[in-house]
């Protein structure tokens, strides 16, 4: 907006510079620049074009390019050093994915070693505990089997003292010998009695 | 005080001279075409001196040459597009040659030589006779179709075609008046306040003390010129492309 308006003022001051220009006598002749009769005003404009050809081909064939070449090397040195941290970046991620691996599989090792481990632990275990079972089964029959022998041992000791206590009973209560073979028979039917 | 320093003369300051002294007078070569020279030898050696150190971090005249460099150069591609890059040594040229010549006018004892008719509008025909080139190689007879807008009705042919021939062939006027009007109008003010303030020096101690307002003024042209000067170089190389791509690209 401030450059519309001054644009305004600028055209009113081109309008006074140009009623000063037409205004005879005062400066002398008007404006200089429309004097175009003047040599120095078509002379001008040679020059002019002789100076903005040599300024372009100067610019175009040497200056020019000396600046592009200075940013053509910045762009290459940006993108060398794009293309190494780049390339370092990769490197970095297989070697972080090749650690990774490394952990994978040393923690899988481990844990296999864990398994065998106690698998060997456990079997071992079972074995002792199975033999150790087997000599307590082994001892408990012996044990039974000396029981047994003991028991029946003392049975057969039992009915003859049995018989003979009986026999001396009776032979004291009555004042007679008793047939041995009823005692006998009384004994081992009361002993059957009782082992019920 | 003499009588004839209470004129403004506003104008004298475009009046051309020979310099150089004999030689400069022999072949017609004015102040004016001094500092054309002057400005030539400024871009030329910031482009130089800018590129010499070939650092890859840039210092400050090398960051100026580069940002000169990249300012046009995206300015040629953003209009013109990729075929823009043949056009860019033209067009920057062009550019630093108006904003060298509007800046260097800006110096005391200097010369705008963008503040003469012949001379912006020899620099807007070389445009447009190069723009109308480009397009008749490019495009051949089919350039004529650009008088014809995409899809106007028959009936409205004979008010179109000249509307549309008289518009071209208007651009380097509006080209070359736009910049030497501003030129022109900004150099005038100077003059006219500068003079103010001698004229009221002159009427004493109180006077003194008024030629301030119009010192002043001219201290808030002065900046206000920096602006016209880059903005009038800027709308020249803008304009310019903006032809340049109606020349590749037809409409």
């Amino acid at each position: 907006m401030g450059i519309r308006m001054a644009k305004r003022g600028r055209a009113v001051a081109a309008a006074v510079a140009l009623m000063l220009a037409a205004a005879p006598a005062r400066a002398g002749e008007g404006m200089p620049q429309l004097d175009f009769g003047n040599s120095l005003t078509q002379a001008q404009v040679v020059w002019l074009a002789i100076i903005f050809f040599a300024l372009y081909l100067l610019l175009s064939k040497w200056a020019l390019p000396q600046v592009a070449s200075v940013l053509e090397l910045r762009a290459n040195a940006i993108a060398g050093d794009l293309d190494a941290a780049r390339k370092a970046k990769a490197e970095a991620d297989a070697a972080a994915a090749e650690q990774a691996k490394a952990t994978r599989e040393a923690h899988a090792g481990a844990q296999a070693e864990i398994n065998a481990a106690l698998a060997a632990a456990k079997a071992a275990t079972d074995s002792e505990s199975a033999a150790l079972n087997a000599r307590l089964d082994a001892q408990i029959a012996d044990a039974e089997r000396r029981i047994a022998a003991a028991r029946v041992a003392a049975m057969g000791a039992l009915e003859q003292v049995a018989t003979e206590t009986a026999r001396d009973v009776v032979a004291r209560l009555t004042g007679t010998a008793i047939d041995g073979l009823v005692v006998n028979r009384a004994v081992a039917a009361a002993l059957a009695a009782r082992a019920q | 005080m003499a009588g004839e320093a209470h004129t403004i003369d506003a104008l004298g300051q475009f009046k051309l001279h020979t310099a150089l002294g004999p030689i400069g007078a022999s072949v017609n070569f004015s102040q004016s075409n001094l500092m054309m020279v002057v400005a030539g030898v400024l871009v030329l050696a910031l482009m130089y001196f800018g590129a010499k150190p070939r650092a890859v971090v840039p210092g400050r005249l090398q960051a100026a040459a580069e940002l000169a460099y990249d300012f046009i150069h995206k300015m040629c591609v953003d209009q013109i597009g990729e075929e823009g890059k043949r056009f860019f040594p033209f067009v920057f040229t062009l550019f630093f040659f108006v904003l060298f010549g509007n800046l260097l006018g800006l110096l005391p004892f200097s010369f705008a030589y963008t503040s003469h008719i012949a001379v912006t509008a020899a620099l807007a025909l070389t445009v447009i006779v190069l723009v109308t080139v480009v397009a008749l190689s490019i495009h051949g007879m089919h350039f004529f179709t650009y008088f014809w807008p995409h899809g106007a009705p028959k009936a409205l042919a004979p008010i179109i075609i000249p509307v549309e021939v008289i518009s071209y062939l208007s651009r380097p006027v509006s080209l070359s008046i736009r910049l030497f009007a501003n030129m022109v109008a900004g150099h005038v003010m100077f003059e006219v306040f500068a003079s103010f303030m001698i004229m009221m020096a002159g009427a004493g101690a109180i006077g003194y003390v008024g030629a301030v307002g119009p010192l002043a003024l001219n201290v808030v042209l002065m900046g206000f010129e920096l602006l016209v000067a880059f903005l009038q170089a800027y709308v020249f190389a803008v304009l310019t492309c903006i032809y340049l791509h109606d020349a590749v690209h037809l409409h």
